[in-house]
């Protein structure tokens, strides 16, 4: 079958248009990921991050061609595990949230510094979520919510 | 702690979180599930031009070009004064000034085509350079006492100009905007937005109809800080025309290099200051404000104003002169963003009072103490300070929190080695509310409660969650009063056809002035309570009668009811080796008087301190001698991340205020208004005692100190 096969979420899809497409476009338009946000188109600010095979990758770089293969995680798919639980009571609990256009990519990218090291330093989480930009919060609340959430998900991750 | 200010789970919190809730970006389809036309706007090039005509290519079947000539009223968008054309007149005033929308169905397509578009230009003299400006949007002066005769006896005098730089808002939703034609001819507008009666308000002129025909609802918002106060109202008409016109519904999201070189910004600002200093004290000041307006007056009457106000900062100077003027450029337009005009002036009378401090060989935060204002005194418009001045407690407050004194004396020493340090403090207020008489003449703002028959309460006011987190601190201030539990209480995002003109999201005044309404409607409707009934009650402004009536045409009066205050530290470590900077502690005591939600207001100062620190520190954006602003991409603009400043505190100091819903007062924007007094302050510490005089002080800036001082 010609196309660009890969899972979304756990189900099969296979992608037919051109391969150079941004992941991003494909994602919102063809996929309703609408969770996966468009702050700049390029690279920079880490709000259309999603995980390709676990990896956090800024879907805005990222064209089909790339993808064949892999799996991919966006916050539709993410929110319906229980890790997704325990950062979303922690980022509850702190009011971690504000205008939430940063919090799809921003928790994903928790997800990808927890899968990785499940018990940051502080150092090490500010580090992690560097490449994600939030220009509400002043990152307190979110540093020591993912800090909590990692507490609390001891052997989740 | 007080009840109300016990912190609950936002109400916005699980869809926003889990990436359902929707942004205007994200809608499929339509309301009536139609396919939605992209449009993009055709920018001018040149600074300044006469526009001749342009070279259109051949549209395919589906594809519009909207301009002038298609607004069916008048092509004005109303903010202040009615200068901003929705689409260039005969002239462009600046890089960026749109001269007309491409629409169509396929996105690439229509960038195609805005980029095959030939604009054919007669040059202009662009007016680039604000300290040669001669045109002036507006001209303010005022003042009190006798400043000739305070000069005349003066022992010192001091006489230096102040520079800070543009900041952009950098909301991570870029600027949006979608308009729908409706069936019964009506137009519905909707994007991303703080004040949706303000574009409820511009519309109806721009498409020639009854102000019933539109309405203006505001889909969550990923952030505004000012930036989408009045932005909105220019691209909403846009789409609005543009919808018009295609007879299908049309939305405009900017793309990020778009947003940052051509949506409004913090207005870059030249301040002069004269001091006349006799025994030790300052006695007058003379002061001259420029601020950079750009192409057309948008919001910069009302910036100004506030910024000039505020001028003479939290001290007594018995004698005053101050002009103050918004200087017309043909660079892109500036207008609100958090702090309103007061960052730039507490920045240069914070400096210039460490200037003179350090000239008269004592320690700045003394010398600012001995000026402090308080209660019961006069303000620089004559007005005065009717409640306690926290300020004293709020200095002893952030001094527990970080050495201050100890550390001030300390670095005052000379430093050698790689590593110096320094420690700057800033002392200042936010005046909560709209400025002079501006909430009982302009805004007169409307609130009301809807009760259903289920015991449910629905708020109903114009106020846009933008991440304040209003739609969980309004419900909690109702439903304190109510006595229901929170979860019976609501407020949706505001639609105008469902809600009253409440006023708009800006000048901190949403929980203050609006949650009061909100309170005294509830109060009312307890007394009135029936069970089992629908019923809706109203409150309306009324002003507090202890207010001294402020004029602005002579700048007198009280200015605002009550004010927010703020103290600031910031402990930098430069590496002279290097020229990078480390911020090894940021500090803020903040007075926002009752916080209704303890973590949603330390959220707000957490991130409203870390954008001053942006400011004061990286955030740089100029434009080049054609007026073009090359930093328009996050790989030239930074903006803070989670790895900047690590040790950021934030305190709260409660003074409240008994016309605010439980002592509450204005909150968004004070936490931003000071950091580049104390961060420049602390650099000149570092730096061995230097005077500097300009924000953002960057890298580069102290590494150019660094060579020059030979240090
Ligand atoms: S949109 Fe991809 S990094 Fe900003
Ligand atoms: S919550 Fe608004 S950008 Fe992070």
């Amino acid at each position: 079958m010609n196309g660009i096969s890969f899972t979304l979420n756990g189900r099969e899809v296979t992608y037919t248009g051109s391969a150079a497409d941004r992941l991003l476009d494909v994602l919102r338009r063809d996929y309703g990921c609408t969770s996966v946000k468009c702050g700049c188109k390029e690279g920079e600010c880490g709000a259309c991050a999603v995980l390709v095979d676990g990896v956090l990758l800024n879907s805005c770089c990222v064209a089909m061609g790339a993808v064949d293969g892999a799996a991919i995680v966006t916050m539709e798919g993410y929110c319906k595990t229980e890790r997704f639980a325990v950062l979303d009571r922690a980022f509850a609990d702190l009011s971690a949230v504000q205008c939430g256009f940063c919090i799809p990519g921003m928790v994903l990218a928790a997800e990808a510094l927890l899968a990785k090291n499940p018990h940051p330093t502080e150092a090490e989480i500010r580090e992690g979520l560097s490449g994600n930009l939030c220009r509400c919060t002043g990152y307190n609340a979110i540093v020591n919510a993912v800090e909590n959430a990692a507490k609390e998900g001891n052997g989740l991750w | 702690m007080e009840n109300i200010s016990r912190s609950v789970v936002k109400k916005d919190h699980a869809p926003k979180m889990s990436g359902r809730s929707i942004y205007v970006s994200d809608y499929q389809t339509a309301q009536s599930g139609e396919r939605i036309l992209t449009g993009k706007l055709l920018r001018s090039t040149l600074a300044h031009a006469r526009v001749l005509g342009v070279d259109v290519p051949e549209l395919p079947e589906g594809y519009f070009y909207v301009d002038a000539r298609d607004v069916p009223g008048d092509n004005n968008v109303n903010i202040v004064l009615d200068d901003t054309p929705v689409f260039c007149r005969e002239t462009v005033e600046y890089i960026g000034d749109p001269i007309a929308m491409l629409c169509g169905p396929d996105p690439d397509e229509v960038e195609r085509l805005v980029k095959a578009c030939r604009v054919r230009y007669e040059e202009l003299e662009p007016v680039l350079d604000l300290a040669a400006g001669q045109e002036a949007f507006f001209d303010y002066r005022f003042g009190h006492g006798d400043v000739d005769a305070a000069f005349a006896a003066a022992d010192k005098q001091y006489d230096e100009t102040f520079e800070t730089g543009y900041q952009d808002q950098t909301y991570l939703e870029p600027q949006g905007m979608m308009a729908e034609p409706e069936a019964d001819g009506g137009m519905y507008v909707h994007g991303s937005m703080q004040c949706v009666y303000y574009v409820h308000g511009a519309l109806p002129r721009v498409l020639a109809c009854a102000p019933e025909k539109v309405h203006v609802f505001q889909d969550v918002t990923g952030g505004g800080f000012g930036g989408k106060e009045d932005y909105p109202s220019v691209l909403g008409c846009q789409v609005a025309v543009a919808a018009r016109k295609c007879g299908a519904p049309v939305r405009c999201v900017l793309d990020r290099r778009e947003d940052l070189a051509c949506t409004s910004k913090r207005h870059p600002s030249l301040c002069r200051y004269r001091a006349a200093v006799k025994d030790g004290k300052v006695t007058a000041l003379e002061i001259d404000v420029r601020f950079n307006a750009g192409g057309y007056s948008t919001l910069s009457a009302v910036v100004l104003q506030r910024g000039i106000i505020a001028a003479q900062g939290v001290y007594n100077i018995p004698n005053l002169r101050l002009r103050g003027r918004a200087i017309k450029t043909n660079t892109v337009p500036n207008g609100a963003y958090r702090g309103f005009g007061g960052p730039q002036t507490f920045f240069a009378v914070e400096m210039m009072m460490d200037h003179i401090a350090r000239d008269l060989g004592v320690d700045a935060l003394a010398f600012k103490e001995a000026h402090l204002v308080k209660k019961g005194d006069s303000t620089s418009t004559e007005g005065r300070y009717h409640f306690p001045v926290p300020l004293p407690g709020m200095i002893d407050q952030v001094d527990a929190a970080c050495d201050l004194r100890k550390k001030r004396a300390l670095y005052s020493q000379p430093q050698t080695g790689r590593y110096r340090r320094g420690i700057g403090t800033s002392l200042y207020f936010h005046g909560a509310g709209f400025t002079g008489s501006g909430e009982r003449d302009l805004i007169k703002a409307v609130a009301k409660l809807r009760k259903y028959a289920d015991g449910t309460v629905e708020v109903l006011a114009a106020n846009g969650e933008i991440g304040q987190g209003l739609r969980t601190t309004f419900p909690k201030i109702v439903a304190q009063e109510l006595g229901l539990p929170l979860e019976k209480v609501s407020y949706n995002h505001p639609d105008t056809a469902r809600v009253p003109d409440s006023g708009p999201t800006v000048a901190s005044r949403s929980l203050m002035v609006v949650g009061e309404l909100l309170r005294r409607a509830a109060a009312k409707l307890k007394a009135q309570w029936r069970d089992g009934e629908e019923q809706e009650v109203e409150e309306r402004f009324r002003e507090p009668d202890f207010l001294i009536p402020f004029y602005l045409d002579k700048f007198s009066g009280d200015a605002y009811p009550t004010y927010s205050w703020g103290v600031n530290a910031i402990e930098v470590e430069v590496d002279t080796y290097t020229g990078k900077t480390k911020i090894l502690g940021a500090y803020g005591s903040f007075d926002v008087g009752t916080p209704i939600d303890e973590k949603i207001v330390i959220g707000q100062m957490e991130g409203g301190f870390l954008q001053g620190i942006g400011y004061a520190s990286i955030e740089k954006m100029a434009y080049d001698h054609t007026g073009r602003i090359r930093s328009n991409s996050f790989s030239d603009y930074l903006i803070p991340t989670a790895a900047d400043v690590p040790n950021l505190k934030c305190m709260l100091y409660v003074e409240k205020y008994p016309e605010g819903p439980y002592g509450a007062k204005g909150a968004g924007e004070l936490p931003l208004v000071g950091a580049p007094g104390a961060y420049v302050e602390a650099m000149e510490q570092a730096l061995g005692g230097v005077s500097l005089h300009h924000a953002p002080f960057t890298a580069e800036d102290t590494m150019d100190t660094i060579v020059k001082e030979g240090l």
